[in-house]
């Protein structure tokens, strides 16, 4: 299709704001009088408060408030961000107070404190007195499953948040006729978003009375409703805004700092105050990504053909559900629409346990299934001597497979391309060849693996989008939109739809990047990878809308009917001769001062997005093992999707850039550690929790297969969170490919894959074989 | 926000040292890259600090008429590995100054401070070491010159006097002359990390033999440590892979590594062995010596 603004990486529209430091953020404001609030964490992993006394703290200068549990509603709520459901039984888990009576992790929030500035806030924590009763904690999931665990919450006796599976077909039978069935385990580590940008907000009660959150969230209308049930408000007493945010990555999807900070600010009498995080906070009292063991087992025939597979899933949420239950489940989705297995039972736990709390983050659930799944993949490949490619190329679905839980329909389908594409990008035969044969202490590998994602939460939650344009005089138009953008370049590409839609160039489209839920439209925010797909429809219908009002009072200037007429580059032409008839800014005057027609063009609409779009992609890899230090290198990486039609090339790079980094970190240094005694944290901040660095990071090379996708906007479907879903289990594989030795569990950190080398016999213990000889 | 209570930024060594033989109790900074951390979370609080940022004197980098390399206390990692004098004569500092940090932390973090700070993971202590350093201290009305061995009293501490500053770094003329080297910091990142072994290995090379070999290690027991079992091996031997060998098992004979979560004591010894025979391999090459049966 010939597209003049689609498909063109035009310039993101927040380029110069945020390099020239004009962007502001939510730490960049200030209100008068403005107060800080500090908060009291739990020493213990598991432990009642019995008494806090906040007499010394309250009588240090400076101070303004002390807030105890006792100062609250004892309303528990649900963080969780996801659109409310009218339905009980569909809502999420309500187990969390603002600020806990009884600690369930280290770092559990259990007073906050506003003061006047910063230091005397930390002093005054030091003068809160606080009597625990310590209890007995659990740190793994197997532990909290046990028989006579110790409760976290009291109404969930067993500490198992959500154990609903699914399934189809018969697998049990499928196990009974297979040739061969091969089982086996794969574990994911605890890591975290590392957003540049703190979790940071501030609240103000204004003039009219009102509760007014600034945050740094990814949800403003979802933040206002759960302020607002935490605190028992009315929800329109209740005001969310949201500037420019530095990162988010499913962290900021939920609802963390805005209830506490509202709190404080009330307790202070109105006053501004602003509840910052420290990285260290982040670390342990935002939310983490869920660790899981899985244990996946599988019908195949002799011929390599997948029948089915059983998965099971344990996943450890730590001490509130956040949104343990649905990750999981959610998870279970994704994977099912890319291999043709004729039965599938999937079997997860999502279990309570004394650990920060683990939340959305990038991908939902998705990288740690596909971990497992496609190491399985090169188990099975390896163990029936099988070569892995043509193992997957052998079981894929094709287009027009609906998936039997879901009724998702796949209108397009481009993995067998993305496998071609990646295998001659990385050229894997002749790299093969060069590696047969190998010795000395470093060796070469390639890998792979494939992925499937969904294009937002179609069937299971609502898909609501809201968008808004008006048509200024020059013709330019300002768009809003209740999407957020929260640094993937959202706001570009609605611009660019927008564009598009109504023959303007890219800068004529001016898009209100502040959310104020009192002014922007409604939309649930930005996660899922919705936006593109969910919110480009609203605009899209948006956009249509006011070029037909355009062209309507066209056709009055004209004598033309509508449809003889169209919008291109600014002038309105007859669209047979090609005439230009007048301008589009000629219209927008006569929309704004004709004496008798005056009508200003607008549009404000929403979209209930009831499709989804399965997007694909795949990772090659080559790594290089250093034998004897048991480090990993990538070498070479491609990152390919199929996202159907790429609206925007540089951006749609950008997404996989940090994708690519975030899933290579989990595979190779990342990993929140936790005293197994204790259960306090042990590498809460950036140099003990081995996020890569730049140094670290290898040429990532993106590449697209662009499909065309009937559902989505102009072809499009999801990328936001793909790229993060393949490169590990690419590289576990590839480190299987170059040592024969298979891991099990990421990440592959340099001391782990020594210990295992040195298991195998890989790397021969010099001091034990010096003493042998010596004996 | 710091809890500082009071802040001195002379503009003289002399002025420097006045302030601080008047109180002793003043907690020097540098580049800050180590004091503020140590301040945050309530860390040195209502400190009282000596700021040496204005002592352009100390920055200084030069040569001594005795072929002495001097490297003044206050200069910043960045300005060492650019210099042309460290590039020429002791390159090996070069490659410890710039595997420190990133860049931002390189423009204000300085070689005194590393070393006064006494982490056993300085990058820069252990090359130092193994270039037989030698470092000069003053008080108001005193001044001696040290070998790093004497510095170093245990984990994080160091023997400086109450009131004194660590001046200058002296690297003796024998100490680099003729000498090839490698240094090599093992960490899980390549930058913004902190060293789970650090090795640096210097040689003189004459017919193929070692006429001279030097190993210092960081993180391989509480303080950085020489080799001297494994220097004296090499003393006068041929150079052939099964020497550099030999010399990588009796490098690790200082050792007293210890297991954490970071590393484990096993882990750790393994790479003391294998990157120590990696440094003198690469030391032995840059010296213009040749492991023969190296392929
Ligand atoms: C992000 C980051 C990364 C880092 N990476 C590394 C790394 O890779 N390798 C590494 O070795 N270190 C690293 N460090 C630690 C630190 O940067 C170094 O130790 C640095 O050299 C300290 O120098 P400074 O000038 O900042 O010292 P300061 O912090 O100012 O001082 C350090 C100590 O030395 C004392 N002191 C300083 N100068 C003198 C003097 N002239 N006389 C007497 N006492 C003095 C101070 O009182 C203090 O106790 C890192 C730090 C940060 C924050």
């Amino acid at each position: 299709m010939d597209h003049k603004v689609v498909g063109k990486s035009t310039q993101r529209l927040d380029a110069v704001a945020k390099v020239t430091g004009r962007a502001q953020y939510t730490d960049d404001f200030f209100e008068r009088d403005m107060l800080v609030g500090k908060v009291l964490r739990s020493p213990h992993a598991h432990a009642k408060v019995l008494r806090i006394d906040a007499t010394k703290a309250k009588a240090l200068p400076g101070v303004v408030a002390v807030i105890t549990p006792a100062d609250l509603p004892t309303i528990k709520f649900a963080t969780a961000g996801h659109p409310w459901s009218l339905d009980p039984g569909h809502r999420d888990v309500e187990d969390r107070l603002i600020l806990t009576d009884k600690a369930r992790f280290v770092g559990d929030a259990i007073a906050a404190v506003v003061a006047e500035d910063l230091l005397t806030a930390e002093k005054a924590l030091h003068l809160i007195e606080v009597e625990y009763e310590v209890l007995p904690h659990v740190l793994t999931a197997e532990d909290a499953m046990a028989e006579g665990a110790p409760v976290l919450h009291e109404n969930r006796p067993g500490n198992i948040v959500s154990s609903f599976g699914v399934s189809f077909g018969d697998v049990e039978k499928d196990f009974e006729a297979a040739d061969r069935i091969i089982e086996g385990d794969y574990e994911t580590s605890i890591v975290q978003h590392c957003h540049i940008e703190s979790m940071s907000a501030f609240a103000f009660v204004d003039s009219d009375g009102r509760v007014v959150v600034n945050s740094s969230t990814q949800i403003p209308h979802i933040v206002r409703r759960i302020v607002a049930q935490a605190l028992g408000l009315s929800w329109g007493r209740v005001k969310v805004i949201k500037p420019f945010i530095g990162g988010g990555f499913g962290n900021k999807q939920d609802v963390v700092v805005e209830p506490l900070t509202a709190a404080m600010s009330l307790a202070a009498g109105g006053r501004p105050v602003r509840y910052c995080m420290t990285r260290e906070e982040v670390f342990i009292d935002t939310r983490t990504r869920h660790g899981m063991k899985l244990h996946l087992k599988t019908a195949v025939s002799n011929e390599g053909v997948l029948q089915g597979i059983h998965m099971q899933v344990l996943s450890n949420t730590g001490a509130y559900a956040s949104h343990g239950h649905s990750i999981a489940m959610s998870a279970g989705g994704k994977f099912r629409p890319l291999y043709n297995f004729r039965s599938i039972k999937y079997e997860p736990k999502t279990v309570y346990t004394n650990l920060p709390v683990a939340g959305a983050m990038r991908g939902y659930g998705t990288p740690q299934i596909f971990f497992a799944l496609e190491s399985h993949l090169d188990d099975i490949a390896r163990e029936m001597n099988l070569d892995p490619v043509a193992l997957r190329q052998k079981n894929l679905i094709t287009v027009g497979h609906m998936d039997p839980l879901s009724k998702n329909v796949v209108r397009s389908f481009g993995v067998p391309q993305c496998l071609e594409k990646g295998l001659e990008l990385i050229r894997w035969d002749e790299k093969r060849k060069a590696h047969k044969g190998q010795t000395g202490p470093r060796r070469r590998g390639l890998g792979m693996a494939a992925f499937a994602y969904a294009s937002g939460t179609h069937p299971v939650a609502l898909e609501l989008a809201g968008a808004r344009i008006v048509m200024n005089q020059d013709g330019s138009v300002t768009l809003q939109v209740g999407a957020t953008e929260i640094g993937q370049g959202s706001d570009t590409v609605f611009g660019q739809i927008t564009a598009e839609t109504l023959g303007l160039p890219a800068d004529m489209v001016h898009v209100v990047t502040t959310q104020d839920t009192d002014i922007t439209p409604f939309d649930s925010g930005a996660y899922a990878s919705r936006q593109t797909f969910v919110t480009g429809i609203a605009v899209r219908k948006a956009a249509l809308e006011v070029r037909e009002k355009v062209l309507a009072v066209a056709a009055r200037r004209s004598g033309l009917s509508p449809a003889e007429m169209d919008i291109r580059d600014r002038q309105i032409v007859e669209t047979s001769l090609g005439r230009v008839i007048c301008s589009l800014a000629d219209v927008a005057m006569d929309s704004y001062y004709d004496r008798i027609l005056a009508a200003p063009i607008t549009s404000d609409t929403s979209a209930n997005v009831r499709i989804n779009a399965m997007s694909y992609g795949a990772t090659f890899v080559e790594v290089e093992v250093d034998l004897e230090t048991g480090r990993v290198e990538v070498l070479e990486l491609w990152n390919i999707h199929d996202s159907g039609t790429i609206i925007n090339p540089k951006l749609a790079e950008g997404q996989v850039h940090g994708g690519v980094s975030m899933s290579l970190g989990a595979a190779l240094l990342e990993q929140m550690l936790f005293d197994p005694v204790t259960g306090k944290p042990l590498n809460p901040n950036l140099l003990d929790y081995k996020l890569p660095t730049i140094l670290d990071t290898p040429t990532i090379n993106a590449a697209f297969v662009e499909t065309f996708d009937a559902a989505g906007t102009f072809g499009s479907k999801s990328l936001g969170e793909c790229p993060v879903i393949s490169p590990a289990p690419a590289v576990r594989n590839a480190v299987l490919d170059a040592t024969g030795v298979a891991f099990h569990k990421i990440p592959l950190y340099p001391q782990v894959v020594f210990e295992k080398f040195r298991e195998v016999g890989l790397i021969p213990d010099r001091q034990a074989e010096r003493s042998v000889q010596h004996v | 926000m710091f809890d500082i209570c009071e802040l001195h930024e002379p503009e003289t060594l002399l002025e420097a040292k006045r302030i601080f033989n008047a109180d002793p109790g003043l907690k020097v900074i540098a580049g800050g890259t180590d004091v503020l951390i140590r301040m945050q979370h309530g860390g040195l609080a209502g400190a009282g600090l000596l700021s040496l940022r204005n002592l352009h004197e100390l920055e200084e980098i030069q040569l001594l008429g005795d072929g002495t390399l001097s490297v003044g206390a206050m200069a910043p990692f960045a300005q060492i590995f650019q210099s042309e004098l460290i590039q020429k004569l002791v390159p090996i500092l070069g490659e410890a100054a710039v595997s420190m940090g990133g860049p931002q932390v390189r423009n204000v973090a300085t070689i005194g401070g590393n070393l006064c700070n006494g982490a056993v993971s300085a990058d820069s202590a252990s090359t130092l070491f193994a270039l037989d350093a030698l470092l000069k201290l003053q008080t108001l009305d005193s001044e001696r010159i040290i070998p790093m061995k004497d510095f170093y009293a245990g984990p994080g501490k160091v023997n400086l006097l109450p009131g004194e500053l660590l001046v200058a770094i002296l690297i003796p003329r024998e100490g680099y002359e003729g000498m090839g080297g490698h240094y090599i910091k093992f960490a899980p990142r390549k930058a913004m990390d902190i060293a789970t072994l650090g090795v640096a290995a210097l040689c003189r090379i004459k017919d193929n033999c070692f006429q001279e070999l030097r190993i210092g290690l960081g993180v391989a027991a509480p303080v950085p440590v020489r080799c001297f079992e494994a220097e004296a091996y090499a003393q006068g031997r041929e150079v052939t892979l099964e020497t550099v060998q030999e010399i990588a098992r009796l490098a690790l004979k200082p050792a007293k590594a210890r297991s954490s979560w970071r590393a484990s004591k096993e882990y750790r010894e393994h790479l003391i062995e294998v990157l120590a025979q990696r440094a003198v391999a690469e030391a032995v090459k840059r010296a213009g010596g040749c492991c023969a049966d190296e392929k």
